[in-house]
């Protein structure tokens, strides 16, 4: 179970480290095992700062992000159950080296004990796993396999670990719309698995295909979370409206975003504290900055 | 016709061979119309896009011809090409952000680019361009670095489409930009077609859903070669090829949920194009393949602006 509770990340910025910018602003979310949760947002929201803190590649600055109860300490341990998917396969193998030898690598770092035998037999199922002929597969350099094929390699890798949560962040960009379903299919199966998946990305409809919670940001801010089907069938926020409305959907025009007439937050009676107001069951929505608001700011 | 390409071939030049990126395409480019191209990667949408412009040291003209505006391009001579290339054919490419120098202002990459050309600014002209795309004439004093990259890229569609091009090939301009600025810049495009400001327009993405709000007919690629063009409409409702069939059928919609109903990609990957193998080149990822799909597909026209290359369509 992976939580974030108000978590913040603050980045110096200037020329001389005088400012700071707040990439990720008091963020409260949780992703149980077997669900996942997809981070919407555009370029800058700090969608990639969430996953890179949830895998311990960043310091959180304030607030608490835990896993199965447990702070974030990046060390071999954490790594064997939490691991992270990248937007650029291409980037993630040496080229010079046969694709199977991330598997290699696991193997030193993290099961030095096995026998070969054993071990290949490991690698054929995560390799099968992850819906692939290992015939195909192994034994082959990356610029002979396409890019679904290296970015499912590198699931395989991490299912050789004992993997409770993966950070995917952005990983089928780089992929053909044939392929892309394949890696969005699978990431479906591990969830079955009881594997909790964060999934990140700026496309709606990805995101909306697979999870079953919605995190929405903007600024680093949490605009409406919840249910998938709840946030995106009933959008409460005026920015949720607008990414909504700018998908580009086959054969139908553009619409307008439909206007909010009042604030959710407001109008439900949040408390002056409150980051978020859950206007109905597993739904939450943050104030939509409506002149009657009297906020400027989201 | 502002552009008709009959057959055109363009190879790559590597150690172990010859790859055919480009092995035999012809379409034609109507006055006024904006062509989606869509296709994976490595099926030779973005190579068609280069060949019209420039071939560069590893590609080779291996035959065919394209004609713009009544006059054949001289395709394999890169500097009879200077005269159309920016004049008549231009091109907005991928990634706006390594294409504009970042210790120039944006006004003066403008101006010496005029002026290398021998034009002069109109400056009214282009505060009237930039506001065609929405951009407020300030940009011109800011430095590349200073704007965010959807509003990188409608500069560099302006810095484009100044001598007022026949062509426009806009290659995947919209793939790393988010929704609300793909929908600017793709507005913006159209924009720019509708003021006359370009004739006719390539629009080449990866991104089918997209392509359909752009442009008036798709041409979908498959492996070097053409597979189906028609009409958007009828491209994205009926189309005839598998592979079309396909691609099209491996798209999420929104609201679209695996728990419902599971999309399907496409099992397999496109042959290597150092040696193609003869025949249809889909087939064997093509549920529909028999013995007949050894033979080379002729392109038909099954219906008006409707081609296909599949046995299986017509």
């Amino acid at each position: 179970m992976l939580t974030l509770d108000r978590v913040t990340k603050t980045f110096r910025a200037g020329a001389f480290g005088g400012g700071s910018v707040t990439a990720v602003d008091r963020v409260s979310f949780a992703a149980a095992p077997g669900e996942l949760v997809s981070l919407i947002g555009e370029s800058g929201s700090g969608k990639s700062t969430i996953g890179r803190m949830v895998l311990g590649l960043t310091e959180v600055s304030a607030g608490s992000l835990t896993l199965d109860g447990e702070r974030v300490r990046p060390g071999k341990d954490f790594y064997r159950r939490v691991q992270g998917v990248f937007q650029d396969p291409f980037s993630c193998y040496n080229p010079v080296f046969k694709a199977d030898r991330v598997f290699a690598l696991i193997r030193r770092a993290y099961h030095p004990g096995v026998g070969d035998r054993e071990w290949a037999d490991r690698v054929e199922k995560a390799v099968r796993d992850v819906r692939l002929d290992p015939g195909q597969v192994l034994g082959r350099y990356p610029h002979q396999l396409s890019g679904g094929q290296l970015q499912r390699l590198l699931i395989a890798r991490a299912l050789l670990l004992d993997l409770r949560f993966l950070v995917a962040d952005e990983i089928t960009s780089m992929l053909d719309a044939s392929t892309r379903i394949d890696v969005l299919n699978l990431l479906a199966g591990l969830k079955e698995r009881g594997l909790g998946v964060l999934y990140i990305t700026h496309d709606l409809s990805l995101g909306t295909y697979l999870a079953e919670k919605t995190v929405v940001l903007r600024n680093g801010r949490v605009v409406e979370r919840g249910d998938t089907q709840k946030v995106f069938g009933n959008p409460l926020h005026p920015y949720t409206r607008t990414l909504l409305a700018a998908v580009p959907r086959l054969n139908q025009p553009w619409t307008a975003a439909v206007p909010l007439d009042a604030c959710a937050y407001h109008e439900g009676g949040a408390s002056p504290g409150d980051d978020l107001y859950e206007t109905e069951p597993g739904h939450f929505v943050a104030c939509a900055a409506l002149p009657a608001c009297g906020r400027t700011r989201a | 016709m502002t552009l008709t390409v009959n057959d055109l071939r363009v190879h790559y030049r590597t150690l172990r061979g010859e790859v055919r990126a480009l092995d035999g395409v012809g379409f034609d480019l109507a006055d006024g119309e904006i062509l989606g191209l869509a296709g994976e990667s490595g099926c030779g949408k973005t190579t068609l896009g280069k060949a019209l412009i420039r071939l560069d040291g590893r590609m080779r003209h291996a035959g065919g011809t394209v004609t713009l505006d009544g006059e054949e391009l001289p395709l394999s001579d890169d500097r009879a090409m200077n005269a159309y290339r920016f004049h008549k054919i231009s091109l907005v490419p991928q990634y706006s952000m390594s294409a504009l120098n970042p210790t120039r202002r944006i006004g003066r990459m403008v101006r010496e680019l005029l002026a290398s050309r021998g034009v002069s600014v109109d400056t009214d002209e282009l505060h009237r361009r930039l506001a065609l795309v929405g951009l407020e004439p300030g940009v011109l004093d800011r430095y590349p670095i200073e704007l965010s990259g959807g509003m990188k890229q409608r500069a560099v569609m302006v810095i484009s489409t100044l001598l007022d091009p026949s062509v426009l090939i806009a290659d995947e301009v919209t793939s790393a930009l988010d929704v609300s600025n793909q929908q600017a810049v793709v507005g913006a495009l159209t924009g720019l077609r509708d003021k006359g400001l370009v004739t006719s327009m390539i629009f080449v993405t990866h991104d089918i859903g997209l392509t359909s709000h752009i442009a008036d007919s798709i041409m979908v690629m498959y492996a070097g070669k053409l597979a189906e063009k028609a009409p958007t409409k009828i491209l994205t409702t009926a189309p005839r090829h598998p592979y079309t069939k396909m691609l099209i059928g491996s798209l999420p919609q929104v609201g679209a949920r695996y728990a419902d109903k599971p999309l399907s990609g496409i099992a397999g990957s496109p042959p290597s194009l150092l040696d193609p193998p003869a025949g249809c080149r889909f087939r064997d990822r093509c549920p529909l393949a028999d013995r007949q799909c050894a033979e080379e597909p002729p392109v038909v026209e099954i219906a008006p602006r409707h081609t296909v290359a599949c046995w299986k369509a017509a």
